[in-house]
């Protein structure tokens, strides 16, 4: 019977150092290869490259004998031919099969020692010492360990990570999410300590033993009770506390709606347009339908309100102003995200969605802050929308009034001369044919 | 009917039994559940090694951003050109990687296996309802599965929506080379992958409410089918949801409607679309989505109880609460959807009701885990490789779970919606708690299913690597989220406050290696035990469920005579006054006179002052 236990295992074991040798045998030359290669590098490189060179010559003579001997319009693929030849370095595969043969010793090594133990294990059974429950406590031990090496980790992660991840929000609602995400972070953290003390002691403190019965105890309501009405409790304390939240961000009353700047931003394949109101205030109509390519943002010019909308290259907002942010998309879906600012919308083809608040920190004092004079708030794209995904930030830079001021008057508008030109045009062809309709 | 007429009667049904059994019969096309089980846990652990393998390649990219790897391209081609991963592909990676872990192994793979296999056995049926519909069910779901990796040999490549495929993006095969072909293989896949999961919950369903065994009530039921009863509801109530959605995309993508397309402007080009919504599709992904998340943990949570229960050698701790807080999990899942889409533009004020809906879901969730650390209270705990699975699931359910307080409160999420703060939670709390809960399963039924035991020592192994691999790679990422790292990105290079976490990256990639390499362990017992493990016994885990007292050899009809009748629920290990620390449940009270309580009689007088009589002829005094 306890002969049997191991066979299984042998069987594993020989089978592992069987598949081993089996690879060592030929690959045990390319690994020397490949650590003579390693270890006398310098002395070897020159060798090594000349072999290369004589390798790729080798190919490419051989695929130009090809190309002679066949027709010229084949030439093209002979060549194609060689130069993946020539691409794959033997000593990747080398490499590859080193490593193989590497993870084959350790799955050996693994083996090895499972056999020395499964030995031991007889031996001990054999002269009657065998404890059956050692096993047991050795993962009841070791589970022990982890929960001290897990509180650590997090203590760690927290403490390191969390230093780092950390900066405190920098507009007026962002002060209202940082001060419930601190309360919730206390909550789950105390939470998430105590259970696992809990559930890895008493993994620990009831671990089987010789003539030990466990408790039979099927329920008792009243805890239940309490373990049901208690986190229910604290969440809806959560959920009122984060409601009321929500609501005083996205729900603007309409005077402060008008009151803000405008902002509008046009998110598209890897980037982001930016449109300012001008001096009237508001941005005027667009239209998806008239994009061309010198009028790539699609703008409605016979909404005369778009002529003085202005086209800078970052956002700047002045500070301890209510900024509203209307979001469109021109192709997919987008997502404006501020991290800094607690700020996100996706913007979404089809229909315009709108982000308000108000920064409080000017980038000029963030980085004083921050020690870090090259700091800047970025805005990124944070939903995926194609192999640019990861390199579509826009810079947002807060600045004091007068700077906003000075820079705003400085901005070209959207409306150029040439599409004034281009507009003027267009609308004296359609005057004809209407007139010509009538 | 017939099923019901051959499940009681075993003569007739021994006359039955001699079928001729060709390979082909007995292996591939089988009606066998025992088998279908085997297919599914086989293809969904083939699924797991791919969609692991693809998540290292993009970890590698992630650690490395600037290195080259040549063997990369001997394996992937153009897709690696000069051995970096391109942009493009590891969306790819990403997406499928996402699509197989969620559908294939954590849905067909945890379910499909374990329905299939406990379903018949723990109630006491001699097979599913419909076999011809579970055979089916298999073969759907391994079709999908082609199609999918067949995807990876498409020449514009596999999708790369991500795993949510919102359009316009899964819909427009200029903003991406993954919407062409690689796309429409998608959608033909998950088609048919849903039409397996229709048939697999019909039939499970029906199986547990109609082909219960003389004396399986429902409240005598183990929570492990209490699980699946409930997980098969939620996903035949949500699966359809996603047929909707996924078909209108085809017809926006392939006929030219506009469901889902409006305004669109890609790479210069006036799209004709007008009057479809992207939200619209959002609302009806996320209308499954959300429950499949459950579809995914339910499973795991029941395999778990069962597993921990048993190895504390106690009943597990409030089994009506457990139920109960099931049936709610089952019932908030379908309104809580909108959680995923605070910041898409959905009214915001919806946005607060659905933030109401999402937070009372961690109520149930939360009685859970304390049921689960008071059946640990005062047990006598023996750590087979399953237990320590089913306390690693625990232990991942637990810390994932708490961080969704942050991502449901729509204010917080705000801040960190779609960022590696998600990822984090959502490995934790669905990914490896429900790999954790199916490798519990694996461990503890593979006598069950193969007839012989796995290796111990190599089980420990496996668990330690994982349980510590797991928590290296996905806690970290919590941190990246707060500080605002989006989720999908290639590089962390474009961006100077992404730079800091380079290290942190490298940390997670090594684990990441360390880790999947590890699951070779699993692999090498797994299939090595099929031939050379040790043989079973037929109740190994001294067990008190049905499937334990069928032979160790698989038999058509489960039993070889009558199916056994059941007396009492599944729990009653180490029950005072029995000479054994478990009573199965196929024996009768009148056989444990000195154990029973005036509970278990459920207010049968008769029982009761039979009892009583008893009790006093031999002085036995009962509490409470």
């Amino acid at each position: 019977m306890n002969l049997k236990i191991n066979n299984g295992f042998k069987s594993i074991a020989g089978l592992l150092l069987l598949i081993s040798l089996f690879f060592a045998a030929p690959v045990s030359a390319l690994q020397n290869d490949s650590t003579v290669v390693d270890t006398t590098v310098v002395a070897d490189v020159a060798a090594t490259t000349a072999a290369a060179t004589v390798d790729s010559t080798a190919a490419d003579s051989s695929a130009t004998a090809t190309v002679a001997a066949d027709d010229a319009s084949t030439t093209t693929t002979a060549t194609a031919k060689a130069e993946e030849v020539k691409k794959i370095d033997p000593q990747v595969y080398k490499n590859f099969f080193y490593y193989v043969l590497l993870f084959l010793v350790l799955c050996t090594i693994v083996a090895v020692i499972g056999k020395i133990h499964s030995v031991y294990v007889l031996t001990r059974k054999m002269n009657g010492k065998y404890n059956e429950y050692g096993n047991n406590n050795l993962q009841a031990v070791l589970f022990l360990i982890f929960l001290v090496v897990f509180l650590g980790f997090v203590y760690y992660g927290y403490d390191v990570w969390g230093s780092w991840a950390w900066r405190d929000a920098v507009t007026e609602h962002g002060k209202d999410i940082d001060r419930m995400f601190m309360i919730t972070l206390v909550i789950i953290t105390v939470v998430l300590v105590l259970t696992h003390i809990v559930l890895l002691g008493f993994t620990y403190i009831y671990r089987a033993r010789a003539k030990r019965q466990a408790y039979y105890y099927p329920h008792n309501d009243a805890i239940e009770r309490l373990w049901t009405i208690v986190p229910a409790v604290v969440l809806t304390v959560l959920v009122l506390f984060g409601f009321f939240t929500w609501r005083s961000i996205t729900n603007v009353p309409e005077e402060l709606q008008k009151e803000a700047i405008q902002i509008e931003v046009l998110a598209e394949q890897f980037k982001w347009n930016i449109r300012y109101p001008g001096t009237d205030g508001q941005i005027g109509k667009r239209n998806y339908k008239l994009t061309t390519p010198t009028n790539p943002y699609g703008i409605d010019f016979n909404d005369k309100s778009s002529w003085d909308d202005l086209q800078p290259q970052d956002i700047v907002i002045p500070v301890n102003k209510s900024v509203r942010f209307h979001i469109i998309s021109k192709d997919i879906i987008h997502s404006f995200f501020i991290p800094d600012f607690r700020v996100q919308i996706n913007a979404v083809p089809g229909m315009t969605n709108y982000f308000q608040f108000t920064p409080t920190v000017t980038t000029e004092e963030m980085r004083d802050k921050m020690n870090d004079p090259s700091y800047d708030y970025i805005m990124l794209c944070n939903k995926i929308c194609g192999e640019g995904h990861y390199n579509m930030g826009k810079k947002v830079i807060v600045v004091t009034e007068a700077e906003y001021k000075e820079w705003l008057a400085k901005q070209g508008k959207y409306f150029t001369e040439d599409l004034q030109k281009e507009f003027a045009s267009n609308n004296v062809s359609e005057g004809v044919k209407t007139a010509s309709l009538n | 009917m017939s099923s019901t007429v051959i499940s009681h009667d075993a003569a007739h049904h021994d006359a039955h039994g001699h079928h001729h059994e060709t390979f082909l019969t007995k292996y591939i096309f089988s009606g066998d559940h025992k088998m279908i089980a085997k297919q599914f846990l086989i293809t969904g652990i083939i699924m797991a090694v791919f969609a692991m393998t693809l998540s290292l390649l993009f970890r590698i990219q992630l650690a490395w951003p600037d290195k080259e790897f040549p063997i990369l391209e001997v394996f992937l081609g153009k897709w690696a050109e000069g051995g970096r991963i391109k942009p493009d592909f590891f969306l790819s990676l990403v997406t499928i990687h996402g699509t197989m872990m969620v559908f294939f192994v954590l849905t067909a793979g945890l379910s499909g296996t374990f329905s299939n296999l406990l379903i018949p056995y723990q109630i006491g049926a001699r097979d599913m309802a419909s076999p011809l519909m579970n055979m089916l069910s298999y073969w759907f779901f391994f079709v999908a599965c082609v199609i999918m990796v067949a995807s990876f040999f498409v020449e514009s490549g596999p999708a790369s929506p991500g795993w949510t495929i919102y359009p316009p993006l899964s819909a427009v095969p200029t903003a991406i080379a993954g919407s062409g072909l690689g796309m429409t293989l998608w959608l033909i896949s998950m088609t048919l992958f849903i039409a397996s999961q229709v048939l697999g919950g019909v039939n499970y369903i029906s199986t547990i409410l109609n082909m219960r065994t003389k004396g399986m009530d429902l409240w005598k039921m183990p929570l492990t089918i209490w699980a699946f009863f409930l997980t098969a509801i939620v996903g035949l109530l949500s699966f359809p949801v996603l047929v909707s959605a996924v078909v209108l995309l085809i017809f926006d993508r392939s006929v030219g409607t506009s469901f889902y397309l409006s305004d669109l402007v890609v790479q210069g080009q006036i799209l004709p679309n007008e009057g479809g919504s992207p939200i619209l599709f959002q609302h009806l992904f996320w209308f499954l989505g959300h429950p499949e998340v459950y579809i995914v943990v339910m499973p795991a949570l029941g395999l778990t109880s069962e597993v921990i229960s048993t190895n504390s050698r106690k009943p597990i701790f409030g089994y009506h609460a457990m139920v109960y807080s099931l049936v709610g999990i089952t019932v908030l899942s379908f309104i809580v959807w909108g959680h995923h889409m605070f910041v898409t533009g959905m009214n915001p004020f919806l946005g607060g009701v659905f933030m109401i809906t999402t937070l009372i879901i961690a109520v149930p969730s939360a009685v859970k885990s304390f049921n689960y650390m008071a059946t640990l209270w005062r047990g006598n705990i023996r750590f087979t490789p399953a237990m320590m699975f089913a306390i690693g699931m625990v232990s991942f359910f637990i810390s994932g779970g708490l961080t969704g307080l942050f991502l449901g409160n729509a204010a917080l999420d705000i801040n960190l919606h779609d960022t590696y703060f998600v990822v984090a939670h959502f490995h934790l709390v669905m990914g490896s708690a429900s790999i954790f809960g199916m490798l519990c399963g694996v461990y503890h039924w593979y006598p069950k299913m193969f007839g012989r035991m796995m290796n111990e020592k190599l089980g420990y192994f496996h668990f330690w690597l994982t349980f510590i691999g797991a928590y290296l790679v996905f806690f970290p990422m919590h941190f990246m989220g707060v500080d605002g790292v989006p989720r999908r990105y290639y590089a962390f290079t474009e961006f100077a406050f992404m730079e800091k976490w380079m290290s942190v990256n490298l940390l997670v990639t090594w684990a990441a290696i360390i880790a999947g390499v590890g699951q070779v362990a699993f692999l090498v017992n797994f299939f090595g035990s099929i031939f050379w493990g040790k043989k079973a016994t037929q109740n190994p885990w001294n067990s008190n469920t049905l499937e334990w007292t069928t032979p160790v050899e698989h038999i058509h009809g489960n039993w070889p005579g009558e199916i056994p009748t059941v007396y009492r629920w599944p729990y009653d290990y180490s029950k005072p006054g029995h000479n054994e620390d478990f009573i199965p449940q196929t024996v009768p009270f009148s056989e444990t006179m000195s154990s029973n309580m005036p509970h278990d009689f459920e207010g049968n007088e008769e029982a009761i002052r039979i009892q009583e009589q008893w009790n006093k002829e031999n002085n036995r005094v009962v509490e409470g």
